[in-house]
């Protein structure tokens, strides 16, 4: 019994990891339909940027709390620029965004290899984040709480801001019908750099929780990229909703297969189950409807 | 919908999609291939001749280096590339071997198996050095060993490896099973572990290596309560640290490589296991990995390997000494690196004691032939090119550092088909 709760909670915490992971690819693949290969390089730079933060803010508590927000700046700005410099150039050429950010994420990659060395680096986990909370007989790592938190504080947030505000509004009137949102007055380009802005922002607040879990180093995003854009896939092109399910779907099955097989045989079947549900339902989970998109 | 319309958005949207994850797992595996990877398949394959171009009569003698210094295994052979070129160094400044300096040709193996083995093939054939040093996966070992024998060349390969292997063109200077998880797995047994549950990645190495662990146990009144894989490149460790705390172990015997050990040792910290409690012996973590796994994470626990940079000998005082000195004081020395280190030291001792450079005169000179080596003296085995070793268990201590906590008394003799152990008949 406690075995199976212990897997559940595996499984909801790898869930909000991969739903940190996919959550602003939702926003620029699934909402602008630009193909981000360089989503896990943004992912990397947010996990060096608290690396970084740590040598001038001692206190790691302090320095995770403080990387969380500068992560999704450091992210964004990299995302905004991206946005301006090439992909604002290949908007509905979504194959070539695919190419040219591949690109852009082994430059990147050398350019963290070049700066802070090829090995992994160390950040420090706080002290109130060490060890376990026990709840029913279980040791629920405090690190994964976190991340759990942390999901969906982001996952609220971002709703909020598309759903309540009016750069939500714009957003959502652009994906829906970019002509139409145009003539009634909404800067697409402006509504796409912004788009562009807080998805990639997302990307670097998850490399910052990623820190408290696995390695820092020049790869770190290629250990995601594939996942992320899996929980888009499944979640349904152009909805948070989607994603939100796909993570905790995928997360809870990794977790189920993970623990009745092999890690690597649990890889294999989840893959299985992933191309036998896209040939059932090739829209994903949850798909909006638009006359727009083609 | 018929069959003849034009692809929905959905399915061009799938299209995409798939085609942005075959890219992406292209990447990643690439990212993950550069790990140990190896059959278990081996053997003495008898030496073909072949005609040796190695020019002997000037004054100087060429030999080759052959180390990814590009690729993802860059990381970990650059180290050994710094390490041979501070013997090279030493060596010409002592005076050379017989009489003649070192000129070395370094080539960039880039972290492929076919690049070294064309590599290999170009440095015999077409440089004409009188051997070959480097090398460190397994894949690149096996894909230039009949390149060697076929040109009748030698290599020294510097990395401890999975065993079951010996060729008379191959002198190999890491460990060999016997030397290093069979140590491992008495320094267990020694501490009163009975219960040992085994992580490792998802490859030949470890599967190898676990095999030899798993017969250890069944002859030593050990129980295996849990065995392991995790891909290469794996990140989350919730499930398998999961299964690993309920199994009721009290020791764990880790082959993980490279990353996994990052995302491993956080978790297990993470769940509440200790060192003191439930300690874990890695036998792929040394002194360069401990920063990046985070030393908080991974302090106390255990490795087991040949050489430490704290093992305490004059020789070695000296040999951590030359290499800061030349290479900066942030610099560990480690296992990998003194093997190599040492390999070229006994090329020379078995040249000298030949009197020749040429293959055969060397393969017979061999046999004996000692060093007194960073880690302790080492002899060449002729029969198995092995050599023999001391072996050391270490511990992680809070400055990053490993301290040997236990050591072989004296050097082990080198087993690579594990002959000598009755439990392990059958395994090769």
């Amino acid at each position: 019994m406690d075995a199976l709760f212990s897997q559940l909670f595996a499984g909801l915490s790898l869930g909000s990891v991969l739903l940190l992971a996919a959550l602003g690819l939702a926003l620029t693949f699934g909402q602008m339909g630009v193909i981000n290969m360089a989503h896990g390089e943004f992912m990397m730079a947010g996990a060096y940027t608290a690396f970084v933060l740590q040598w001038f803010v001692p206190d790691a508590g302090v320095s995770l709390l403080v990387a969380l927000p500068v992560g999704f700046v450091v992210g964004g700005l990299l995302g905004l620029l991206l946005e301006v410099t090439l992909i604002s150039r290949m908007y509905r050429r979504p194959l070539d965004t695919l190419l040219v950010t591949f690109g852009v994420a082994l430059v990147l990659q050398q350019l963290a290899r070049d700066v802070f060395g090829a090995p992994n680096v160390d950040v420090r986990a706080p002290a109130w984040l060490s060890g376990a909370v026990q709840v029913l007989g279980m040791n629920l790592p405090k690190t994964r709480l976190f991340i759990l938190a942390l999901a969906i504080v982001c996952v609220l947030a971002l709703s909020l801001v598309l759903k309540l505000t009016p750069l939500g509004r714009r957003i959502r009137a652009t994906v829906q019908n970019r002509d139409l949102a145009e003539t009634s007055g909404v800067s697409t380009r402006a509504t796409d750099r912004l788009t562009f802005f807080v998805g990639s922002g997302i990307a670097g607040v998850a490399g910052v929780a990623l820190t408290l879990l696995g390695s820092i180093g020049p790869t770190l995003g290629t250990n995601y990229i594939v996942d992320a854009f899996l929980v888009v896939v499944v979640g349904g092109i152009g909805q948070l909703k989607g994603a939100v399910i796909a993570a905790f779907s995928l997360g809870l099955l990794q977790a189920t297969f993970e623990y009745s097989t092999t890690a690597s045989l649990a890889k294999v079947l989840l893959f299985v189950v992933i191309v036998a549900f896209l040939q059932v339902r090739p829209q994903g989970l949850v798909a909006v409807r638009t006359r727009s998109l083609a | 919908m018929t069959a003849h319309t034009s692809p929905t958005w959905a399915a061009r949207w799938r299209a995409l999609a798939l085609s942005a994850t075959a890219v992406g797992t292209a990447l990643a595996l690439s990212a993950c291939g550069g790990a140990r990877t190896a059959d278990a398949a081996g053997g003495t394959a008898a030496a073909s001749g072949g005609t040796s171009c190695v020019e002997t009569d000037g004054d100087t003698i060429k030999i080759g280096f052959l180390n990814s210094l590009s690729g993802t295994m860059a990381i970990s052979e650059q180290t050994v590339r710094d390490s041979l070129d501070l013997a090279a160094e030493e060596i010409n400044e002592a005076g050379g071997v017989l009489g003649k300096q070192l000129e070395v040709v370094g080539e960039d193996g880039a972290s492929e198996p076919t690049v070294f083995a064309e590599k290999a093939e170009k440095l015999i054939s077409s440089d004409c050095v009188a051997a070959v040093f480097g090398g460190w996966t397994s894949s690149s070992r096996k894909a230039m060993l009949p390149v060697f024998e076929s040109k009748n060349s030698l290599l020294f390969y510097p990395v401890q490896y999975e065993g079951l292997e010996a060729s008379p063109n191959i002198f190999y200077t890491g460990a060999t099973t016997n030397q290093q998880i069979i140590p491992g797995m008495d320094y267990l047994k020694e501490q009163g572990k009975t219960k040992v549950f085994l992580v490792g990645s998802d490859y030949v190495f470890p599967r190898t290596a676990n095999k030899i662990i798993n017969a250890y146990a069944e002859a030593n009144g050990i129980e295996i309560v849990g065995e392991e894989y995790a891909p290469l490149g794996h990140t989350d460790f919730a499930t398998i640290v999961n299964k690993l705390k309920s199994s009721g172990a009290d020791a764990v015997f880790n082959t993980l490589n490279g990353d996994s050990n990052v995302a491993f040792f956080k978790e297990y910290k993470n769940v509440g296991l200790t060192a003191d409690a439930v300690p874990v012996v890695s036998v792929s973590i040394a002194e360069e990995e401990v920063g990046g796994i985070g030393v908080d994470n991974i302090v106390g626990q255990l490795t087991a390997w040949n050489y430490y940079q704290t093992v305490e000998s004059p020789t070695n005082e000296e040999f951590v000494a030359a290499f800061k000195a030349k290479y900066g004081d942030d610099r560990p020395t480690s296992d990998p690196m003194e093997a190599a280190y040492t390999s070229l030291y006994l090329w020379k001792g078995m040249v000298e004691k030949a009197e020749s450079f040429a293959v055969a005169d060397i393969q017979e000179a061999a046999d004996g032939v000692s060093f007194d080596a960073p880690e302790g003296t080492v002899t060449v085995n002729g029969d198995n090119h092995h050599i023999a070793k001391t072996a050391y268990i270490g511990k992680i201590d809070a400055d990053g550092l490993i301290y040997p906590v236990w050591e072989s008394d004296g050097p082990i003799e080198p087993d690579p088909f594990l002959e000598g152990y009755d439990w392990a008949e059958g395994l090769s």
